[in-house]
């Protein structure tokens, strides 16, 4: 195949001719070229090289099937895109395309080798060798195999690019934009609907853009259709998947096909369709033939070399000759020749041709052969010749050329609706399978119905050749290089389902995902077993139809969009103090205010210090808060969590603990009764969520009887706990309406009133240990609170503290976090919380599962306090806990290190753990092994501070 | 069965390969045999496999009602790990990988496992924690799992994205060096060749419709589209089909069905080393030895068969993946799958006699199924041959619904399978 | 992404809007404590999770936040009635 343009002829703009660049060499095509067809206008007839053995690969078709003219594209510095097919790529000026798969060049290809060894490299091969010696396989034979494998180059830096999606809704949607596509389209639009049309092409029209006769017909309808203001025409778009309930993936190109410098905006759009019908009309894709040689570059498919002629303006070849097995292979034939180019011969493997299409050919003086097949092809990095005889067995005879087509008839795209579970019906007319019965609302139309005539055919597996396929180089998927061989070989060896075959062979598994091979690998499977096509089977179609970009599938969804971080109304404010934050949930909260270069270390303790000596101020405005309302509230409480709240006075506040129906514990919470009939409920941070649907969840589904609303109010209310022994002298003058004398507002007590002139829910409670109260005001007031706080505060030698303070001051109360000293295998009586269950109550959630043998089997872990043997050596967070540190591996393990800290209070670190009956160990002396080191500690109960809670009821 | 080797493939390459036999000959069922396993996955399969090699019983037949290897063992992303943090999850997960480990040479059957690491991302205290639990828990077991610092991370993956003010920083990893992948479809393959040469029929295409049990309650044999076969021992190993098993032997399971999918990118040359899995992030992958990025995504919501997911799991996947591996947003997506994955409540699998005699399980491996094949296979292979469990496969019984004692790694540790 | 018929809203809405509930008609007992631990652990654990008709509960979590039953083949996927929480299954099906 050297490739030319035709003196006239085609869809192209021959007054605008584009540069382009071909591994590092510049030619030149026309505006409306494809890269595929630029290049073989441009006479470039090797394109690539194939994944296994590295063949020479040219151009095989002009659309998604193709498998061989796959390139990088290089649009700049980090705009890379590897495997990009060459007939879908539209030329720009200064395109930069990159042969792939060879070293050190595209003709001169090292690993080309691999040919000549290829016997040894039968389908399968890797599950019968590279076994000895055992550590070979990872050393030596594993990376070799990786490095030859892949095609082109991944991305190495991110991607500047960004993407687009959207969704959409239509009645009718219309995948394919042909003769069938655009008159089902145009049906849809009479009735007014919303109408969808999409195109992977560039300008709607499918196979009529390779029939020029049909071009003013196209014209007036495509007008037609533009001119429906309820059509709307997506061209350069894919229609990738089909699923549930018409709902459509589509990605549209966006710049792709435009010079980089002049490119603005998103790279490629995402569409999500959900259509009342889709319709069908994806077409068929013409099926090469497998035959001794068909894999030189310069044989290619029929259908594409017509589409380049009448579409492109380019001729395949200056002696082209054609292999048919179908009528189709005429038509384009003669279309071409009448066009200019020369067509030398027509060889078919019908010993009858229909109609009169041999008569034809002999008057354009082109030679008829029947009954007769292609046995050689000579050339191995271009076609030289073909080598064909009568029947594949007769007398050999030779026509020099420099480029073969393929006519083996023609596959109905019915991808998008097998995905969407559509039943297919085997068709021994076409040779093919036809869709059948849909599940979803939608049908086919066109050829992907096989209601298109493309004329006749035979549909054959391996042409006739005097060789046995055994000694055929007669190739199945040409990208991955399986030959009809080696599905012969699969079945040999025992491979009888399809699935099987595929997966031995890599038949199909190619970046075309089988558009050319499937059918032809069914077929010799089919000849091999000796069953019919219908009892083997189909592979599954399975989306995408043709590769799709990760950024256009994840659209916005990436950096602050992947997941929205959450921020508290303090935010801003810690930013600005130089906090250092730590993500928890989605939160993000501060972890420290480090001074001065200070590391965590030095302000914790710090921070600490401020809490136990003077007072400090925390945003606590992530924890979840629940406004549960109603008659029924309290009992509804009473039934959630462990403890009784029946008996809860309003203005008080309560510890609660809850549990999963199964035992464990999922949440806990100080919360308060307001009223009779109203709660105010907090969560942990990242447990809101949870906890409101679970109790939404009870509330809707098991006591629908109870007149209770919950209702989310995280988001309404900014927290601000202060918390130290002058913490009622910050807020004294600030706060209106509320008595803050300890009897008048003692510890677990809530009073509404005004803080800095803003309305508040003042809760007089305590996670340090300190005296403490938890400021609730509206979040817009919030930041005119914490301000007002912190300047009260600067006489009382105030501090910020963040979450890592938090975390050591409740530690040395042995006040538990969910979620770091529980992991969801705990339960109350495994925490020591047996106070927080209520006794009397007759049921709560989870109450009957604590009564199952094991929730209360010797042996459980329990929550016990550690100090280790020299007090400044801090235990790490998930250390085990064991009793005999000399013991074998497997070393028995009594529990785990949750929590650990130095501590100001103590002046020594101390360590929370949940070890096997740790309550009755304390005393003892147990040991962490490190992996240098035996620490020793001894077993403590969890409370290291001010045991009997003076400090909190100061 | 002729014996696999570069020697025999060089020998059979001037032969045009024409010497090699079926791997698997077609078997018509026999009335009777002494085992009888439902599925013939990668478990099912190597059960079979060690039942006729180490357990002295060959008269054994795999009954699959589609194609051998056709279900989960050939639609996983091929993930093998023990780092697990339970005594007993390790246990059982690195009695599997003790025995990937020589698997080959075992089967003379490359199944290509490769220890290329997996490493799994901690990006925020919680996970921080986490992992160093799982890491001394995993030392004291005898299973390797090391921590990694950013910097190491991103040494030992460079397309890995550790910067500070990521949405989910990198704050380590915890490597298990040991861990890595295996080609799915070869375990299956290899497994089934191996049995086969030893005795045991495989018998495709042949839906098990009931099981006869005696007056005593006792297996007596299975129902199928092809007669009845007798046997006195039936392990099922049929993966998310087994509630509807069980259902045929009267009992009702802990068990629902989810659909999980998975996808690969085109094929690119080596960029990807080892394994990683961020469980904050929801991503996990790898890249096989053609080249493909191989993804795993999450389960759909829903109770399902169809084999059918949902584009928005898979939108959520790739942000997830590029999320932490910013560079292959140009990279493109070949081809997704879907799956049915059993999950139990506690998501650990059971491997377990039923309370009908004579009647074994497997199942409940939800996502995590493949990287226990050769352990899981060994272990119901014991258990069938022994009438009781090995003491690693123990705790995986029926009773701890019951009595309480889960084993319940995702609870404890919010750790992915 | 499958429609679901919320038949609080009486409107088809995309799944992103909901939330899966699991089996339907699991009614929690009235007095757990009378249970056995076996009658107990099969409320807890024991699952239809049948090939076909499924009855299941769905919460329209982005919507009107109401939990409902739903009747769905798992299979196909394809929802045959849904219903509000507190009625009947209306196809008379049991798993």
């Amino acid at each position: 195949m050297t490739g030319y343009r035709l003196p006239a002829g085609g869809r192209i703009d021959r007054h605008r001719t584009i540069n382009f660049r071909f591994d590092g060499r510049d030619y030149q095509g026309f505006a409306g070229d494809t890269l595929a067809s630029a290049m073989a206008g441009a006479g470039i007839v090797l394109v690539g090289r194939s994944f296994k053995y590295h063949r020479p690969r040219g151009l095989l078709g002009i659309g998604s099937e193709e498998c061989n003219a796959l390139v990088s594209i290089n649009r700049g510095a980090a705009r890379v895109t590897p495997n990009v097919r060459s007939t879908q790529v539209w030329l720009y000026p200064g395109l930069n395309a990159i042969s792939q798969n060879r070293w050190p060049s595209l003709r001169w290809d090292v690993v080309a080798l691999n040919d000549v060894f290829a016997p040894l490299f039968p389908a399968g091969f890797y599950n019968k060798t590279f076994m000895w010696p055992r550590s070979a396989w990872e050393k030596l034979y594993e990376p070799v195999i990786r490095r030859l494998a892949g095609l082109g180059e991944s991305p190495v830096e991110r991607d500047p690019d960004h993407y687009d999606a959207t969704y959409a809704h239509c009645e009718v949607l219309v995948v394919g934009g042909g003769r069938a596509g655009i008159d089902a389209a145009l049906a849809a639009a009479q009735s007014g609907g919303r109408v969808i049309l999409i195109d992977e092409g560039d300008e709607l029209g499918g196979g009529a853009l390779a029939d020029p006769a049909q071009w003013p017909v196209l014209m007036a309808l495509k007008q037609e259709l533009y001119s429906c203001s309820n059509v709307m025409v997506l061209t350069r778009t894919t229609a990738f998947g089909f699923y549930h309930q018409n709902f459509i993936g589509a990605t549209q190109q966006l710049t792709d096909y435009l010079e980089p410098a002049v490119s603005q905006g998103a790279r490629e759009k995402l569409w999500r369709i959900r259509a009342g019908e889709v319709v069908l009309a994806q077409g068929a894709i013409e099926r090469p033939l497998v035959f001794n040689g068909n894999d030189v570059p310069g044989v290619m498919l029929a259908s594409a070399a017509r589409s380049l002629a009448l579409r492109f303006g380019v001729a395949v070849g200056r002696q082209v000759v054609v292999m048919a097995a179908h009528d189709s292979g005429w038509h384009d034939a003669l279309a071409m020749a009448a066009a200019g180019v020369t067509i030398a011969a027509i060889i078919d493997v019908r010993h009858v041709v229909s109609g009169d299409l041999a008569e034809a050919a002999r008057a354009m003086g082109i030679a008829v052969h029947t009954g007769a097949a292609i046995t050689r092809v000579a050339g191995r990095h271009a076609v030289k010749g073909v080598t064909f005889a009568s029947d594949g067995t007769g007398p050999s005879r030779r026509i020099a050329c420099d480029t073969v087509l393929m006519a083996g008839g023609w596959t109905p795209s019915v991808h998008l609706w097998s995905h969407a579970k559509g039943s297919l019906v085997w068709s021994d007319a076409w040779g093919a399978y036809l869709p059948g019965t849909a599940l979803e609302n939608t049908r086919a139309v066109g050829a992907c119905a096989g209601e298109w005539d493309f004329g006749a055919g035979v549909v054959t597996a391996v042409l006739p050749n005097a060789l046995p396929v055994r000694s055929q180089t007669a190739f199945v998927d040409f990208q991955n290089d399986v030959k009809a061989r080696d599905i012969h070989l699969a079945v040999q060896e025992g491979f009888r389902s399809i699935e099987h075959i595929k997966r031995y062979t890599t038949n199909g598994m190619a970046t075309d995902q089988g558009k050319t091979s499937n059918l032809n690998g069914l077929q010799i499977a089919s000849e091999a077993l000796g069953r019919p096509v219908s009892d083997i089977g189909l592979t599954t179609f399975r989306p995408p139809y043709t590769p799709q970009t990760f950024g256009a599938l994840l659209g916005h969804h990436k950096g602050a969009l992947f997941q929205p971080v959450r921020k508290s109304v303090i935010d801003d404010w810690a930013n600005l103090q130089g906090a250092v934050f730590e993500n928890v949930g989605n939160w993000r909260r501060a972890r420290y205010f480090p001074q001065g270069g200070e590391d965590m270390h030095s302000a914790v303790l710090r921070e600490c210090t401020a809490v136990r000596e003077r007072v400090g101020v925390f945003d606590a405005s992530t924890l979840g808060k629940i406004e549960v309302v109603g008659p029924d509230a309290a009992e509804f409480l009473n039934r959630m969590y462990t403890n009784p709240w029946k008996g809860l006075a309003p203005g008080r506040c309560r510890y609660g603990l809850l549990l999963r129906e199964d035992g464990f514990i999922i949440d806990d919470g100080v919360s308060a009764r307001l009223a009779d009939d109203r709660f105010h409920l907090t969560t942990t941070t990242g447990g809101a969520a949870r906890v409101l649907n679970m109790m939404e969840d009870y509330l809707q589904t098991e006591w629908p009887d109870l007149d209770v609303w919950l209702t989310s109010t995280t988001e309404q209310w900014a927290v601000i706990a202060l918390q130290g022994p002058r913490a009622r002298d910050v807020i004294a003058p600030l706060v209106e309406g509320i008595d803050l004398s300890p009897a008048a507002f003692p510890h677990m007590a809530v009073r509404e009133g005004t803080i800095a002139g803003v309305p508040t829910r003042l809760f007089r409670v305590s996670f340090t240990g300190e005296l403490g109260f938890e400021i609730n005001v509206p979040a817009d007031q919030g930041r005119k609170v914490w301000d007002a706080v912190l300047r009260s505060g600067g006489a009382h030698g105030i501090s910020p503290y963040g979450t890592e303070a938090m975390h050591v001051l409740r530690a040395e109360k042995g006040f538990i976090i969910v979620g770091q000293d529980t992991d969801g295998t705990m339960t109350p009586y495994d925490m020591g919380l047996d106070w927080a269950v209520g006794k009397k109550k007759p049921d709560f959630v989870g109450k009957r599962s604590l009564a199952r043998p094991d929730m209360s089997a010797p042996g459980r872990k329990q929550f016990i306090g550690l100090l280790t043997e020299r007090p400044q050596d801090l235990l790490e967070e998930g250390a085990q806990v064991v009793l005999d540190p000399t013991a074998p591996v497997p070393v028995p393990m009594i529990g785990h290190v949750t929590s650990a800290y130095h501590s100001v209070a103590l002046g020594r670190t101390i360590a929370l753990a949940v070890i096997a009956d740790g309550r009755a160990r304390i005393g003892e002396m147990v040991f962490i092994p490190m992996p240098d080191t035996v620490i020793r500690a001894t077993v403590t109960a969890p409370v290291f501070h001010d045991p009997e809670g003076s400090r909190l009821n100061a | 069965m002729k014996r696999f080797s570069g020697l025999n493939l060089l020998a059979q390459a001037f032969d045009g390969h024409r010497g090699w036999p079926e791997h698997w000959p077609d078997k018509a069922p026999k009335a009777a045999y002494d085992v009888i396993i439902i599925g013939a996955g990668g478990h099912g399969l190597g059960a079979a496999y060690y039942l006729a090699t180490k357990y002295g019983i060959s008269n054994v037949a795999v009954i699959e009602k589609g194609w051998l290897g056709g279900g989960n063992a050939g639609r996983n992303t091929t993930i093998i790990r023990s780092n697990y943090l339970y005594d007993e999850s390790a246990h059982l997960y690195d009695h599997a990988v003790k025995l990937w480990d020589g698997l080959s040479q075992e089967l003379n059957y490359n199944v290509m496992y490769s220890k290329r690491g997996v490493l799994m991302l901690a990006h925020n205290v919680h996970d921080v924690q986490s992992f160093k639990r799982h890491i001394h828990a995993n030392r004291l077991n005898g299973v390797d799992n090391e921590w990694l610092t950013p910097d190491q991370c991103k040494a030992y993956c460079p397309p890995l994205d550790i910067a500070a003010n990521a949405r989910h920083p990198v704050l380590g990893g915890a490597l298990q060096r040991r861990g890595g992948t295996a080609r799915h479809d070869s375990v299956a393959w290899g497994y089934a060749r191996g049995a086969v040469a030893r005795g045991v029929d495989i018998i495709q295409n042949c839906a098990v419709t009931g099981i006869r049990r005696g007056p005593d309650g006792a297996v007596l044999g299975v129902e199928t589209e092809r007669g009845f076969i007798g046997a006195t021992k039936i392990g099922v190993s049929a993966a998310g089909s087994t509630s509807l098993v069980m259902k045929m032997a009267g009992l009702d399971f802990p068990l629902e069905s989810y659909p999980l999918q998975a996808l690969v990118s085109e094929p690119v040359k080596p960029i990807f080393p080892c394994v990683v899995m961020s469980n904050t992030v929801h991503a996990y992958i790898s890249q096989s030895d053609k080249g493909e990025l191989v993804i795993g995504a999450g389960t759909d919501q829903y109770v399902s068969y169809s084999q059918r997911g949902a584009l928005h799991i898979i939108e959520h996947t790739l942000a997830a993946i590029c999320e932490i591996f910013p560079i292959f947003t140009r990279m493109r997506m070949l081809r997704t799958w879907g799956g049915i994955v059993d999950v139990t409540p506690d998501r650990s699998p059971i491997l377990a006699k039923t309370p009908v005699p004579g009647l074994y399980v497997n199942c409940g491996w939800g996502t995590g199924g493949f990287k226990a094949t050769p352990g899981a296979a060994d272990l119901l292979a014991h258990t069938i041959a022994h009438d009781a469990p090995h003491a690693i496969n123990a705790p995986f019984n029926l009773d701890r619904f019951r009595n309480g004692r889960l084993i319940d790694e995702a609870a404890a540790a919010a750790v992915a399978h | 992404m499958i429609l679901i018929h919320c038949p609080y809203c009486e409107q088809d809405r995309p799944e992103i809007e909901f939330t899966y509930g699991g089996q339907a008609h699991i009614a929690r007992p009235h007095d757990p404590a009378a249970l056995t631990d076996r009658e107990w652990e099969t409320y807890l654990y024991i699952r239809a999770n049948p090939r076909g008709l499924h009855a299941e509960r769905w919460r329209h979590i982005h919507g009107c936040a109401r939990f409902f039953n739903a009747v769905r083949d798992t299979v196909t996927d394809r929802f045959t009635v849904t219903y509000k929480t507190g009625e009947a299954r209306p196809d008379g099906g049991v798993a």
